[in-house]
Parts: C-alpha cells; sequence; structure tokens
C-alpha cells in the first residue's frame, strides 16, 4: 500500500552531511529515559555481575573485581525503538569479549544465544554473535561520568547496532543458553531481534 | 517491574506484522490551549488494550516520512480511535497534529503496541494512578474503560487517580474527570495545580511528594495496581516513592515521556 500524503506536512529533512537516521527515526540531542517499572537503586557494595554458562557453571565478579577487568571507551550512534536517535553518544565499559576471556579462565565456555538479567526483572535475549568481536559492552560510564541509576547504572548492557530495549539496564547476569528465550519487551509484542536498519520494532517486523 | 520470566508469551516468530492502516479525522476536541483530541475513524481496528498506544506515520509530498508514538486515549469499547497530543515546542509531529491537521484529513497508524502499561477488568484491583500532564492520556483510557464497567464491577475494582498539572487552564480532560468521579462514589479524584491554581483553590498545590502518596494511595497490604505516567523526573519520584513507602516494585507500571527534543 502506497502511503497517502499527509496533507500540508512538510516535514524536518536532516542538514545535508548529516548522519543517516534508520527508517523511521527522529534525532534527539536529549537522553530520554523509558523503563517499565521503578529505578533500581542496588548499593556497589552488594552489587555483582556473574556470567552463567549453558551447563550452569558462574563466574562472578564485585563491583571492585568487575573494575579491574579492562575497560574500553567508545562512541557510538543508539536507536530507541520509540523512534529517537541519539548520534555520538560516549560510553566506557567492558566489552563482551574481555568478559568471555575472563569468564573462559573460570570455566564458563560461550554458548550461542544470550539473555541479560536485571534488577527489577527485567530480561532481553541476544545472540552471541552480536555481543562479540567489539559489538556489545557491559557499560559503567556515560559521557565521563558513572552511567546515572535512570540511565541504567551502575551497569547496563550496551548493544548500540539494536534498538536501545536490548541494551538492557541495570544487568547483572548474562545467561549463555543453548536455545532463544525471548526476553520481557520480546515476548510482549516486539521484535525478538530489533535492528533499526531494517525498521524491525514489533514481531512479524520482516 | 513484573518479572519478564512470568510474563505469558503473546508472540512469536510467526506473528503477523502489524500493518500500516489509513485513519482519517472524523472529530477534533480542542482540551487546553496546546492540546487536541483527535478523532479517527480506522477500518479493521484489530482492537486494544487500556494503556496502549499506537506508531503514526507522516508523509511529505516528496516521499519524506517521519513517525512518532502516542497513546491511545479512547477505551477498548470506541469503535473509534482517539488520540490525545500535546503540542510541543519545536515539535516536528505534534505541530502538524495540534495545529495543522483538519477533520477529513488522512493518516497512518499501526499498533496497538504495548503489552505492559495496560489495564483490564481482569487485572483487579484497586486501581492507583498517577499523572502529570499529558501523561494522563493512557492513564483516562483505563478510566473510561473502567467507568463502562457495571457498577458490581465498579465497586470491586475501586479507582483513585492524583494528577497534577501546572495551570488549572491546562488540566487535560477536566470535566469529563469531574462527571466521572460525580457519577462513581468508588472514584476518587485529586488534583495538584503546582504553579497557577484556580482563584479560591483550597487544594494542593506543589508537586507530588511523599505526603501526598502517602495519603493518596491506601496501604501497600491492599496491593494496589500502580500506574505512573508523566515527564521523567516527575515518574523517576513517583515511583521511587513508592518503592519507599513499601508497594512491592512489581506492581508499579510506569511510562516517562521527554525531554525527547524533536518529538
Amino acid at each position: 500500500m502506497t502511503s497517502p500524503i499527509s496533507r500540508g506536512f512538510r516535514g524536518r529533512r536532516a542538514a545535508p552531511g548529516a548522519a543517516k537516521l534508520p527508517p523511521g527515526q527522529y534525532e534527539t540531542h536529549d537522553f530520554p529515559v523509558l523503563s517499565a517499572g521503578p529505578t533500581p537503586h542496588t548499593p556497589l557494595a552488594t552489587w555483582s555481575f556473574t556470567l552463567t554458562g549453558a551447563g550452569g557453571q558462574k563466574a562472578r565478579w564485585s563491583w571492585a573485581e568487575f573494575e579491574a577487568l579492562p575497560h574500553e571507551q567508545l562512541t557510538t550512534d543508539i536507536h530507541c525503538v520509540t523512534k529517537w536517535s541519539k548520534f555520538g553518544t560516549e560510553w566506557s565499559g567492558v566489552s563482551i569479549d574481555a568478559l568471555l576471556a575472563a569468564g573462559a579462565a573460570m570455566g564458563v565456555q560461550p554458548a550461542p544465544y544470550v539473555v541479560a538479567a536485571c534488577d527489577g526483572g527485567y530480561t532481553t535475549n541476544v545472540p552471541l554473535a552480536d555481543l562479540t568481536n567489539g559489538k556489545g559492552w557491559i557499560a559503567v560510564g556515560y559521557d565521563g561520568a558513572p552511567l546515572p541509576a535512570e540511565h541504567g547504572g551502575p551497569a547496563r548492557l550496551l548493544v548500540p547496532h539494536l534498538y536501545f530495549w536490548k541494551s538492557a539496564k541495570w544487568i547483572r547476569e548474562l545467561r549463555l543458553l543453548e536455545r532463544d528465550a525471548p526476553g520481557f519487551w520480546e515476548r510482549l509484542g516486539y521484535h525478538n531481534y530489533g535492528d533499526p536498519w531494517r525498521e524491525q520494532r514489533y514481531a512479524g517486523d520482516e | 517491574m513484573a518479572d519478564g520470566l512470568t510474563t505469558p508469551a503473546s508472540t512469536s516468530s510467526t506473528a503477523r506484522p502489524l500493518a500500516w492502516r489509513r485513519a482519517t479525522v472524523t472529530r477534533i476536541v480542542q482540551e487546553t490551549p496546546r492540546v487536541r483530541t483527535i478523532v479517527f475513524d480506522v477500518p479493521e481496528w484489530p482492537g486494544h488494550r487500556a494503556g496502549q498506544h499506537v506508531d503514526v506515520r507522516l508523509t511529505a509530498e516528496d516521499g519524506y516520512q517521519t513517525e512518532r508514538s502516542y497513546s491511545i486515549a479512547s477505551p477498548p469499547e470506541d469503535a473509534r480511535i482517539s488520540l490525545t497530543i500535546e503540542r510541543l515546542e519545536d515539535g516536528e509531529v505534534s505541530s502538524y497534529l495540534v495545529g495543522e491537521l483538519r477533520v477529513g484529513d488522512t493518516i497512518e497508524l499501526r499498533g496497538p503496541i504495548g503489552g505492559h502499561f495496560v489495564w483490564d477488568f481482569s487485572d483487579g484491583g484497586p486501581l492507583v494512578l498517577v499523572g502529570g500532564g499529558s501523561g494522563i492520556v493512557p492513564l483516562m483510557a483505563m478510566l473510561r474503560h473502567r467507568a463502562l464497567a457495571s457498577a458490581d464491577v465498579q465497586r470491586a475494582l475501586p479507582a483513585r487517580l492524583l494528577y497534577s498539572s501546572r495551570e488549572w487552564s491546562e488540566v487535560i480532560y477536566r470535566d469529563e474527570l469531574a462527571r466521572l468521579a460525580a457519577d462513581d462514589p468508588t472514584l476518587r479524584i485529586v488534583h495538584t495545580i503546582t504553579r497557577k491554581p484556580p482563584l479560591g483553590w483550597t487544594g494542593f498545590r506543589r508537586r507530588i511528594d511523599r505526603a501526598m502518596l502517602e495519603a493518596f494511595a491506601g496501604t501497600a497490604a491492599e496491593r494496589p495496581r500502580l500506574f505512573v505516567c508523566g515527564p521523567t523526573p516527575l515518574v523517576e519520584s513517583v515511583a521511587d516513592t513508592l518503592v519507599t513507602l513499601t508497594y512491592d516494585p512489581a506492581t508499579i507500571r510506569t511510562e516517562r515521556f521527554g525531554p525527547t527534543g524533536g518529538t
């Protein structure tokens, strides 16, 4: 079906040379907050991060141990399924590659699927291949400061090439799985994979 | 938030795509100076639950398209879809929808979207709603849905709304809210007007705070279904306060908006 013209709608065009937006997105300079419930505030003294293997093996880091893992800085664009995109956001954190390497030394082996589990009960699923080779991080810093709680601090998953609901806030665990297991929004009508460039917003989008 | 692991599966890889549908404007209601309700006729609308939203797509003559999400204001019982939209400064889409769109015009919609910030009779009560500004919209869909229930169902599902507006003239659905409360002893509505209350106002005139929520929300032991919608600072503060008042975080559902720049 061809879209009808919206009479009198001119809209805004990106400036020539501006970074490209995925379909249906607009650029924002703010950093909107979206969460389905209250913001958890877990003290760093009781915070830990767990990597769980498909066979139940666990590697666990306290906050101090996690901070001792190698951290990277990166600048990336982010795209929220609620239509906003933000260019050039600056993060710091531990790459999933580094985490898996540290986990392997503690007996946790890779598996093809991952579920991120968070304070507050949120979950989301991502194929492992979308987190490795420099594509995923556990972010603990934003814009040169510790990640604020409303944006997922102390630590959130960062998978910037997928819609931002995959970048789970308040992450506490990555579970490696042999089979895919849809998470919170993925079971409430959102797309299982969520590629913004293919506009995979909702279940059934191609 | 509800544990994702206990949420019933509602989708799978075989789900049908949410189709874009033509939506024709049948009526426009000016709610406040900056807010309009637009009523759309959407053929073959699949139905929705109170609290869900739609995506709106606009297309310019040269093919340029943009999309935004808006909460549905109408209850599931309505054959037509109402969106209540606040004109935002510099809003690419809201300024068009509030300033330009006329009866007879056609845009595109798809939905319904969102399966968490929703309420049905079967979800139970008491229903406790806290809203700020245009955050009232999905809460109004719930109140309208509830208003269509039998008196028995209403008694079993008592409801309260705490609604914060800056000025009395900015209170969206002001008359309808007054009618709903007047008709229904099991519905309690409390306004707080933070900047410009009307002459002779004796109600709250400050931002929603702990004392207000303590007096309003009932006891945590009642396990109310809590829905909080509004600007991010209001939602953060209300949700945090509710947690400190020992409401189960899993029963507090939130929707935040702004500041989002170009909405």
